[in-house]
């Protein structure tokens, strides 16, 4: 056996300028260790605000803009908003939430198909935070990828409309035990359809037992006030914290 | 596809890493990934190709170590393999179950020059 370094070839001729120098590094790091650590510093951040942060995730088509242009405008005066809008391309919802006078920035994620701490840190970073009670940050409408990445929010608030199938917590059941809260949106078109309600509840608290459920229609604004009471009972937690 | 954002950051760390050693070049990259972690290995795979060129990795192996998953129910503390999200605790029927292990993506290993 080779004296320097163990190795099964014999030490005579033996030369220690190839494949020897080869070392085996033990490290221990997660895949998302730089997100979860830019994720903690924002949630620093927005502590240090009393901010209530909601991160919103939902497939495209939801309604997770609509929900928002609603809750903006009936709100407007009761609580005081800030909006981060994250999609591949267009600034387009960011519009549709600048005409209800709420400060909105767009992110523009191109080919991610999904907002990561880092955006969001710096996303933020134009609003007056001190002044503001809640930021809503819409994510990219995928119920996969955005599962996995902290924002630094308070709660993953995940929308499901009832023209998508009573299936879809099974059928993407990380987003939903990530979440706290699902709205069961557009529940005036059930007399139209076959989505079967309990059962889709039933579906989202096997996934996740704790799940809190609200079902609304932005539409004709049936179980808004449920949702504003839920953010409510958020807001005045974080504002608690300054007593 | 946040799996080739993923193998960005398993590059990204591993560089770091090799840096730190004073290393020049990386030979192989092992990985675990959870069963539950919500991460497709294939695609890992797929993007570490890709993600390896030009940088100290380039033309490292990559060893993916599957790790089953673990849960354990809050109502009778049972523990039992989970296959996926949507499992029942074997003895209770409750779906109330905490994932002990199976959600987990790091870095765990490399041979460095």
């Amino acid at each position: 056996m080779c004296n320097d370094c163990g190795c099964s070839v014999p030490s005579p001729g033996h030369d220690h300028s190839h494949e020897h120098r080869t070392r085996t590094l033990r490290v221990e790091e997660d895949l998302l260790a730089k997100n979860q650590r830019l994720a903690a510093a924002n949630r620093i951040s927005f502590e240090a605000h009393h901010l209530f942060v909601l991160n919103l995730v939902s497939s495209p088509g939801s309604g997770k803009t609509s929900i928002l242009e609603r809750t903006l405008g009936e709100l407007a005066g009761q609580m005081v908003f800030a909006v981060l809008e994250g999609d591949q391309q267009t600034s387009n919802d960011a519009e549709r939430i600048a005409a209800t006078g709420v400060p909105v920035k767009q992110i523009n994620t191109g080919t991610g198909c999904h907002l990561d701490a880092h955006m969001v840190g710096h996303g933020a970073e134009g609003f007056d935070l001190i002044s503001t009670d809640i930021l809503m940050i819409e994510n990219v409408g995928n119920l996969v990828c955005p599962a996995s990445f902290d924002l630094g929010e308070d709660h993953k608030v995940a929308v499901l409309s009832v023209t998508e199938g009573e299936d879809k917590p099974l059928k993407y059941p990380s987003m939903f035990r990530a979440a706290d809260l699902v709205l069961i949106n557009k529940i005036d078109l059930l007399p139209y359809l076959k989505f079967d309600l309990e059962q889709c509840k039933d579906f989202a608290r096997r996934v996740n037992p704790q799940i809190e459920i609200i079902e609304l229609s932005c539409h004709n604004g049936a179980g808004m006030s449920s949702w504003y009471d839920w953010l409510n009972r958020g807001v005045n937690r974080k504002r608690g914290l300054e007593l | 596809m946040h799996e080739f954002s993923l193998t960005l950051n398993l590059v990204e760390i591993a560089e770091n890493h090799a840096r730190q050693a004073g290393a020049s070049a990386i030979k192989s990259i092992s990985v675990k990934i959870g069963m539950l972690s919500g991460v497709i290995p294939d695609a890992i795979e797929f993007a570490f190709d890709a993600c390896i060129r030009g940088t100290l990795a380039e033309g490292a192996s990559l060893e993916i170590i599957d790790v089953p998953a673990i849960g354990q129910c809050r109502q009778c503390s049972e523990k039992c393999p989970m296959e996926s999200l949507l499992e029942a605790c074997p003895k209770c029927g409750s779906f109330a179950l905490d994932i002990l292990q199976g959600q987990e993506m790091a870095l765990t290993e490399m041979e460095i020059d």
